[in-house]
């Protein structure tokens, strides 16, 4: 497994503990209905283009608020209602990368969605997903240069 | 959206409606099969006493790049206890695409006892109609298959070239910035894997989603498909027609309009499609 960060690391541990694949997608709904839409004070639609996760056919937005201590806070807009897997993820993202190092959230590898879900997943569901991962990495990248 | 009987259709009996479906919730002649994309999507809530038939796990060859073979398909058959006589109604996310793949792959054994709930799981979830968690219990059937038959409603490379060659018509179901091979170029987008973008020449281009309403995942009639894929880009009933898109998926939706909806005499899929045509040395690509 690639090196991820702490928090992040033990969700993975706690998905990989799982003993089948109904187990699995059971925790995954369980993360899913723990997903909050972003609080109105952060962003309200319509959401801008720059928030979007490329590719990712359940319209999900990523919004970062920076952290007095120069990390970011991850907020999250799933707008398809059958979004159940970009919800999940957001969940784990948003709990797992919020607060956590910028340099360890950019660092953090798309494969971490095949770590999640398996490789039994779509290309364009993949494609979705790993880009909410990319975008994530992208911002916490971005802050970076802002800091140099 | 009008009555499917009311929407000039060649082979409306295909279809469903999410009434009659509700109407057959205990109906032991019928099996209601779910498949999705989101691989999440089935446990959180079907249809009560639906069943699951996921693309990947159940219609897949274990080892292969290919669909399961006849003692893979009876086994499937007897989990999700279906007889040869049972009719199976699929539904799923998507509107219907994934329901339409399976629909596919079951015609490949010969089950023509199956239709496709119109509208999908959207519809469904519109109409606020009760959805469970709970995966049903049923008996296992019995069911002996035939052996699968590529022939008819399949198509691999080589025969794809030889139509290619006889200018014979393909519908490419892709977006447009895949048909025009924009995709593979686009920054922040993973390449779809394949080395080439483009199209097969001679396909004209049809995105598959184009067949539904978006509002409800429903099919429009068979007046607006005939403007879409006869008057627009000039398919015609009488056709020998090949689908395709990126794995044969997408392309099976538009299999499936063609050959039911509109009753085109012969469309078959192609689902080595662009995964397998974008990375083939020396065959003709359009751009």
């Amino acid at each position: 497994m690639a090196e991820y960060p702490d928090k992040l690391a033990r969700i993975l541990r706690l998905i990989g503990r799982t003993q089948d694949r109904q187990e699995r997608i059971q925790l995954l709904i369980d993360f899913s209905r723990r997903y909050c839409p972003v609080r109105p004070d952060v962003a309200s639609p319509p959401y801008a283009e720059q928030f979007k996760v490329p590719a990712c056919e359940s319209q999900a937005y990523v919004f970062p608020e920076p952290n007095d201590d120069g990390t970011l806070t991850f907020h999250f807009a799933v707008e398809n209602p059958q979004g159940i897997s970009a919800m999940a993820l957001a969940a784990i993202l948003g709990d797992a990368l919020s607060g956590t190092p910028l340099e360890q959230v950019a660092a953090v590898s798309p494969d971490v969605v095949y770590e999640i879900f398996g490789r039994e997943l779509s290309m364009g569901k993949s494609m979705g997903l790993t880009g909410m991962v990319t975008l994530m990495a992208g911002f916490a990248r971005s802050r970076l240069a802002q800091e140099d | 959206m009008s009555d499917i009987a009311d929407r000039g259709y060649a082979n409306p009996e295909v279809l469903v409606s999410t009434d009659w479906v509700a109407a057959h919730l205990d109906d032991p002649a019928v099996r209601i099969v779910e498949s999705n994309e989101d691989p999440l999507l089935y446990a959180f809530g079907h249809i009560p006493g639906a069943v699951e038939v996921d693309w990947t796990r159940d219609l897949n060859h274990p080892l292969r790049r290919d669909y399961l073979e006849r003692e893979g398909f009876e086994q499937l058959m007897r989990r999700i206890a279906v007889t040869p006589e049972t009719t199976v109604v699929f539904y799923g996310d998507k509107n219907n695409w994934w329901a339409t793949y399976a629909y596919w792959v079951f015609q490949l054994f010969g089950h023509d006892q199956a239709k496709i709930m119109d509208g999908g799981r959207l519809k469904w979830e519109q109409e606020g109609r009760p959805m469970r968690s709970a995966v049903p219990k049923h008996v296992y059937t019995e069911y002996r298959a035939p052996e699968r038959d590529d022939a008819r409603i399949r198509v691999f490379r080589d025969a794809v070239l030889a139509h290619v060659n006889a200018n014979l018509p393909l519908v490419d179901v892709r977006s447009p910035e895949e048909f025009s091979g924009e995709r593979l170029h686009m920054a922040a987008y993973p390449n779809e894997g394949a080395l080439r973008g483009g199209h097969i020449p001679g396909a004209v281009n049809v995105p598959w989603a184009r067949a539904v309403n978006t509002e409800d995942g429903t099919f429009k009639p068979a007046d607006a498909l005939r403007a879409i894929y006869q008057d627009e880009v000039g398919l015609r009933p009488d056709d020998d027609v090949i689908a395709y898109c990126r794995i044969g998926e997408r392309s099976s939706h538009t299999w499936f309009v063609l050959t039911y909806l509109l009753g085109f005499r012969s469309v078959r899929n192609y689902d080595g499609s662009w995964t397998e045509w974008g990375n083939l040395v020396n065959v003709p690509i359009k751009k």
